[in-house]
């Protein structure tokens, strides 16, 4: 090389050299909580090794991880919960939706189920199927991996822009309507008794289309 | 399996009882007062030791009801094998039934997944707490006044966005 | 002595400072899916558990009410989805038992051959996700690789890997093939080989042992009080299978077939050790289901006018393309006894029943599943008292708690 540096040495420019060391070592928080979770234990298993893309390291510890993998579908009463583990887990961070239910709500169209984990926090990537192959979720890992090479910065500056919600149109709830709050994840692991009513918090937004279809 | 000895027991116990079948289904049914004494009765006279399933069925919609709930207990006696249904019909206001967990304890999550469901409260009850559902939750989904989609509960959640996480 | 204060775990002494409180899930890796459990601890041992469920409540009563019965199998499939087909097993023989459908031998044999593969199919899981909580990975990587080779057998068969949704009122949604047979076999063949190494790896295991031998011992009067069934009741004591007892599709047939394997033992070992054994029953009973398959349709005849007709048919004749048109168009259906029953299986976790009501048309008025699952967790509180907190893990892999099925 042109200036001589040994041939132990390399030159790089720090922000792929971080993208390069966070794609390839992710350490996925399996959020399994249904029929998707015994997939992502498929694919950690024997026969369809995740450890062969860098991300066998599940840590069931929020703290420890930097992907979370929500598996399955998530309700009223588990939403909460999920929040509290997404706040939890360290910066730079991505999420994958695997499965319909997780990303949609999928057949459970009923009054318990979160209708997409998106509309409560930001996901990157979603994963069709019901549930979905261990393949697909395979490539769900590639594509995070790739997009944390493409858009990744050492200190995670890409996030920084993304002040907004990215997920689909919130449903405002009729105050009259909002009779019940199942909590939120400030509370809801301790104290089920303080209600906390998110209308107030969501400005008057007047789509209803949930409500008046009843 | 044969529901003979059994039914002139209980009948001359109780009086006679309405009954109904449908195919191996044997169902006996009793006002909700004789509740706790006929499944004492089935219990300890006649070798019913097994709980099968405590159900409730909402009778709003449903073709020429009479009453608006129907509370099912099906009895198993694993002597003999022989299976039993009892049925009792409640209306509001008065929805109270006597409890089962002396008798068998696992009535208890049961009975609280009724209360949960159908709003129906057992008597007698160690802990009668909401069991699937939120505490802070205030209807009976299982209810057929109660939407399939429910009454916006589960978009009632704050956002979490990129920048505050 | 502060200690005798706590031994039985009464009210008062958990008011004592040196109780403390843990929170045990509901995101936690020995829950495997979501439940909560409140600890009230001594040291380490436990002396109060407080189960609190519903994390993963999502309404499938309510649903199946809004879906028709040919529907309701996609819904039914995701209850106990460790063991999918066993619930449409149990879903169809209650339908069936109120429309009054019998079915053609071949399907009964058939049936009872994907039953049997879902018992295998469950309690491989359960018997490597309990060794792996307990700190044995290999047993666990053996165990799938073997649930892996079912999977192919499912999509082979129902086109989908997992949840097959391949039973149908009145029959199956498609028949297997020869192929399919020989892959089946094949399968037979390499399973007690893959068994026994698991069985060398786990049965004299001194660390295994020692955390399952005499730990959460559930006693017979208590199995039947608490309404305890399947594998968790017959590790009891309680000699009960409802495939011998009350037979359903081909069990009566293949009763000689196989035996209710129980213990007396009631503690986790013993409910490993009927696991296991009752996977080699298993085997017997679908090598005998094999041998003795019969031919013919697979679906009853579209006579019944509640059986959806084959493809084939659909596209071939106008009868068959009218009753088509007649089930699948959301206002026709067909008429259903206007009756309640309640039908239950064998499912691989115990008793699986469904207390079906119909109003007449071609949708459940209610469906409410009876789930061991429930049931079982029920006890666990029981069983915890006494004993670590590491032992909490043995005692719930050993209940093989899906949460699904707990919560619906």
């Amino acid at each position: 090389m042109a200036i001589g540096l040994p041939d132990s040495v390399f030159l790089a420019k720090l922000d792929p050299l971080a993208n390069w060391c966070r794609a390839n070592s992710l350490w996925p928080m399996p959020f399994g909580t249904a029929c998707c979770g015994i997939e992502l234990m498929a694919t950690g298993a024997s026969r369809h090794d995740i450890a062969r893309f860098g991300a066998e390291a599940m840590r069931f510890s929020p703290r420890q991880c930097d992907l979370m993998i929500v598996a399955g579908r998530v309700v009223m009463k588990m939403l909460p919960v999920l929040q509290r583990i997404w706040l939890q887990m360290p910066e730079p961070k991505w999420c994958i939706s695997m499965g319909a239910c997780a990303s949609s709500g999928g057949v459970f169209d009923t009054y318990a189920v979160v209708q997409g984990v998106d509309r409560f926090i930001p996901v990157d990537v979603y994963v069709p199927g019901c549930p979905p192959r261990p393949e697909q979720l395979l490539q769900a890992v590639i594509d995070i991996q790739d997009k944390i090479r493409e858009t990744g910065s050492v200190r995670a500056k890409e996030f920084f822009r993304r002040t907004r919600f990215e997920g689909p149109e919130m449903v405002a709830v009729r105050p009259q309507e909002a009779i019940v709050s199942p909590g939120d994840y400030r509370t809801a692991t301790r104290f089920w008794t303080e209600l906390n009513i998110a209308t107030d918090k969501l400005g008057v937004k007047t789509v209803f289309p949930e409500l008046q279809s009843h | 399996m044969d529901h003979a000895e059994t039914l002139q027991k209980l009948e001359q116990r109780f009086g006679t009882l309405r009954t109904s079948e449908f195919r191996d289904n044997l169902r006996i049914i009793v006002r909700p007062d004789q509740v706790a004494e006929v499944l004492r009765f089935l219990k300890e006279q006649l070798g019913f030791d097994f709980l099968v399933d405590i159900t409730a069925v909402d009778y709003l919609h449903y073709p020429e009801a009479q009453d608006r709930f129907g509370v099912v207990w099906c009895l198993l006696n694993t002597a003999s094998g022989e299976r039993l249904i009892l049925k009792t019909f409640l209306n509001e206001p008065d929805l109270t039934l006597p409890s089962a967990c002396s008798l068998w304890r696992g009535a208890d999550w049961m009975e609280r997944e009724l209360y949960d469901m159908y709003g129906i409260v057992f008597e007698g009850h160690p802990d009668l707490r909401r069991l699937l559902l939120p505490e802070a939750f205030t209807a009976f989904p299982l209810r057929k006044d109660y939407p399939l989609r429910g009454r916006g509960e589960r978009h009632n959640f704050p956002v979490i966005t990129r920048a505050e996480s | 002595m502060p200690l005798e204060l706590v031994e039985t775990g009464q009210e008062q002494a958990t008011e004592q400072e040196y109780l403390w409180t843990l929170n045990f899930g509901p995101q936690h890796p020995a829950t495997h899916t979501t439940l909560r459990l409140i600890l009230t601890l001594d040291g380490e041992r436990v002396v109060k558990a407080v189960p609190d469920i519903g994390f993963l409540h999502s309404g499938f009563e309510k649903l199946g009410e809004d879906l028709t019965f040919n529907q309701y199998v996609t819904v039914v499939d995701r209850m106990n989805y460790i063991s999918p087909i066993a619930n449409e097993i149990a879903w169809f023989h209650v339908v069936e038992k109120l429309l009054g459908i019998e079915l053609t031998p071949r399907c009964k044999y058939l049936r009872t051959i994907f039953g049997e593969l879902m018992r295998l199919h469950d309690h491989l899981l359960n018997v490597g996700t309990s060794a792996l909580d307990l700190g044995a990975f290999t047993p666990f990587l053996y165990a799938f690789y073997q649930r892996e080779l079912i999977y192919d057998l499912c999509e082979y068969a129902s086109g989908q890997r997992f949840h097959g949704s391949y039973l149908r009122v009145g029959g199956l949604l498609y028949d297997v093939d020869d192929a399919w047979i020989r892959k089946l076999r094949e399968f037979l063949n390499g399973f007690p080989k893959a068994h026994g190494d698991i069985a060398r790896l786990l049965s004299r295991n001194r660390i295994f042992i020692e955390r399952m031998r005499g730990i959460g011992v559930l006693s017979k009067e208590d199995a039947i009080n608490f309404s305890c069934s399947g594998p968790v009741a017959r590790a009891s004591g309680v000699v009960r299978d409802l495939r011998k007892d009350e037979p359903y599709l081909a069990y009566g047939e293949l009763r000689d077939a196989f035996q209710v394997v129980c213990s007396d033992a009631g503690d986790c070992y013993a409910r490993y050790l009927v696991r296991m054994e009752e996977m080699l029953e298993s085997i017997k009973i679908i090598r005998a289901a094999v041998e003795n398959l019969p031919g013919g349709p697979v679906n009853v005849g579209v006579e019944g006018k509640a059986v959806l007709p084959d493809k084939n048919a659909t596209y071939r004749s106008i009868e068959a393309l009218i009753q088509h048109f007649e089930l699948i168009m959301t206002n026709r259906g067909y008429p259903a006894p206007v009756e309640e029953v309640y039908g239950a299986i064998e499912s691989p976790n115990g008793e699986l029943g469904f207390y079906l009501v119909s109003d007449g048309t071609d949708r459940p008025y209610r469906c409410r599943t009876r789930p061991p699952s429930l049931i079982h967790f029920a006890v666990f509180p029981h069983l915890v008292v006494g004993h670590q907190l590491s032992d909490v893990v043995a005692i719930l892999g050993s209940l093989n708690i899906i949460a699904a099925e707990l919560d619906r």
